[in-house]
């Protein structure tokens, strides 16, 4: 498939040959020429995933080591998520806010012994490095350039990684392993963003492709775009940072109390102490006026990104708008994930969309759309 | 068969024109999740919104290719949207309009030029 326009400016990870040779249709996202689909197709590629397993590019990602006397302590500072007793070889979701209580970046941060291993978000790789340099000064913020990042997902994708790396078979949802293999050093994690049980590795650019080549070449194993990964992270309901969560949303109004333990709450060991700590604390005793939610549309017409959302078919103002909403092809129907009031937060409410001037009804569900199957 | 711009097919079929999209546009929506069809009976005019129709991508409107009245429309692609990319230029049919005018047809690409159109 040709792609005549690709515009110079933007960066390739080490597998963009690998994705034009597989007939991927290249689109730039976060400053990257992206796969966005293969000849598969959207919607195959999603339902592949969930019966086979996916291997997605995810290299335009950030990986970054802190290393310092006590990074856990340090990384504190920043996070309302607890890190110290993060035990060595695990792994945790966290969120940098801000002094308003909003959220800069979402990541994963793991314990490897000495020092931590995080994954950040594209867009904001750079904007995080420097907020840990100016903040974290002592820590050493060492952004991993030579490692690509590829995620193997779905039910195939244990015994996928185990043809190359037998114990990746023993290791559950957000374990961590620094393993030896014939591609060099493998930096291993159980987790991922589609819902589904599988990995997400990062492996030296220079034996990159041939690694993700002998990935393909496992059985049940195919090329997953941008676009299969993102409707797979809705029917997960997970956030996509810059549409569910940015800076101007808390970790309270986006329902992911899940994320900040009892240590860094009021009354805990290690309260408070991060940016927004006033606000966010104070959300989490008394609850915040708005909530993220799952959305289930009553008809067949997608809910996306923008809609406005009413309590009722003649309300004259707005009390909520969608962040994300697709076709979920696992749930055969469409879903979306947004903000409302929290007085129509509760699992059940019937609400209206306005979608092209008519008002449609939808009930707020909840999320994940489909029952994710992590290896506990 | 005559072709418009827009991506859309015209065959007439009797007293009616029966229109739908082509192999060419299905491919480039990517699968299509839903389709809202307009009611038996509205009048429209060419560049009409008459047909909202949603891929796993994005939303697309299709425009009346011709003055007319709808007649009959295809409720098998609203139960099914995924047959307008298994079958566009046939099965997946959106709907028929019944035309006073035939004439703007004459000016429609034919097969040929439709093909050099999308290159």
């Amino acid at each position: 498939m040709a792609n005549p326009h690709l515009d110079a400016d933007l960066a390739q990870t080490v597998f963009h040959d690998l994705h034009v040779e597989l007939g991927a249709k290249m689109v730039p996202f976060a400053g990257y020429s992206m796969p966005v689909q293969y000849p598969l197709g959207v919607m195959k590629e999603h339902l592949h995933t969930r019966t086979g397993a996916g291997l997605f590019d995810v290299s335009h990602m950030g990986q970054v080591i802190l290393r310092g006397d006590n990074p856990a302590t340090a990384l504190e500072r920043l996070v309302p998520v607890s890190i110290v007793p993060l035990k060595e070889g695990r792994q945790r979701y966290a969120l940098f806010t801000n002094e308003d209580g909003g959220i800069l970046d979402d990541l994963m941060v793991a314990n490897r012994g000495d020092h931590l291993f995080l994954v950040v978000n594209a867009a904001c790789k750079e904007a995080d490095v420097a907020h840990m340099k100016a903040n974290l000064a002592d820590c050493e913020v060492e952004v991993i350039e030579d490692r690509a990042l590829l995620a193997l997902q779905g039910p195939k994708a244990e015994a996928a990684l185990a043809a190359f790396v037998p114990s990746a078979a023993d290791m559950v949802f957000m374990d961590v392993a620094v393993v030896e293999s014939d591609f060099g050093e493998l930096w291993i994690s159980r987790s991922g963003y589609t819902g589904e049980d599988g990995y997400e590795i990062s492996v030296s650019s220079d034996s990159a492709v041939e690694f993700a080549r002998a990935l393909l070449a496992q059985d049940g194993v195919e090329p997953i775009g941008l676009g299969a990964r993102d409707s797979l992270r809705l029917e997960a309901g997970l956030c996509l940072y810059g549409n569910d969560i940015d800076e101007t949303t808390t970790p309270v109004e986006a329902a992911l109390e899940w994320a900040m333990q009892k240590a860094r709450r009021t009354g805990g060991e290690r309260e408070g102490g991060f940016p927004g700590a006033e606000r966010i604390l104070a959300e989490l005793e008394k609850g915040a006026t708005r909530r993220r939610v799952g959305i289930l549309p009553e008809g067949r017409a997608p809910m996306r990104a923008g809609t406005q959302l009413f309590a009722s078919a003649d309300a004259t103002e707005p009390m909520g708008q969608v962040t994300s909403g697709a076709f979920g092809p696992s749930i055969e129907r469409p879903m979306s994930m947004g903000y409302v009031a929290i007085d129509h937060a509760e699992t059940g409410t019937v609400i209206y969309a306005e979608v092209r001037g008519k008002r449609l009804p939808a009930t707020v569900a909840d999320m994940p759309f489909r029952p994710s199957t992590y290896k506990r | 068969m005559k072709y418009t711009e827009e991506h859309e097919w015209l065959r007439v079929e009797d007293d009616v024109v029966v229109v739908g999209i082509t192999e060419h546009a299905a491919e480039q929506l990517g699968d299509v999740v839903f389709v809202e069809l307009p009611d038996v009976g509205t009048t429209v005019s060419k560049d009409d919104e008459v047909v909202v129709i949603e891929s796993v991508k994005a939303a697309s409107d299709i425009l009346a290719p011709i003055d007319g009245e709808i007649v009959e429309v295809n409720e098998a692609i609203v139960d099914e949207p995924g047959k307008v990319n298994d079958d566009p230029e046939n099965d997946a049919w959106f709907f028929k309009i019944k035309v006073e005018d035939l004439g703007p047809m004459d000016d429609m690409m034919d097969e040929a030029a439709y093909k050099a159109f999308i290159g």
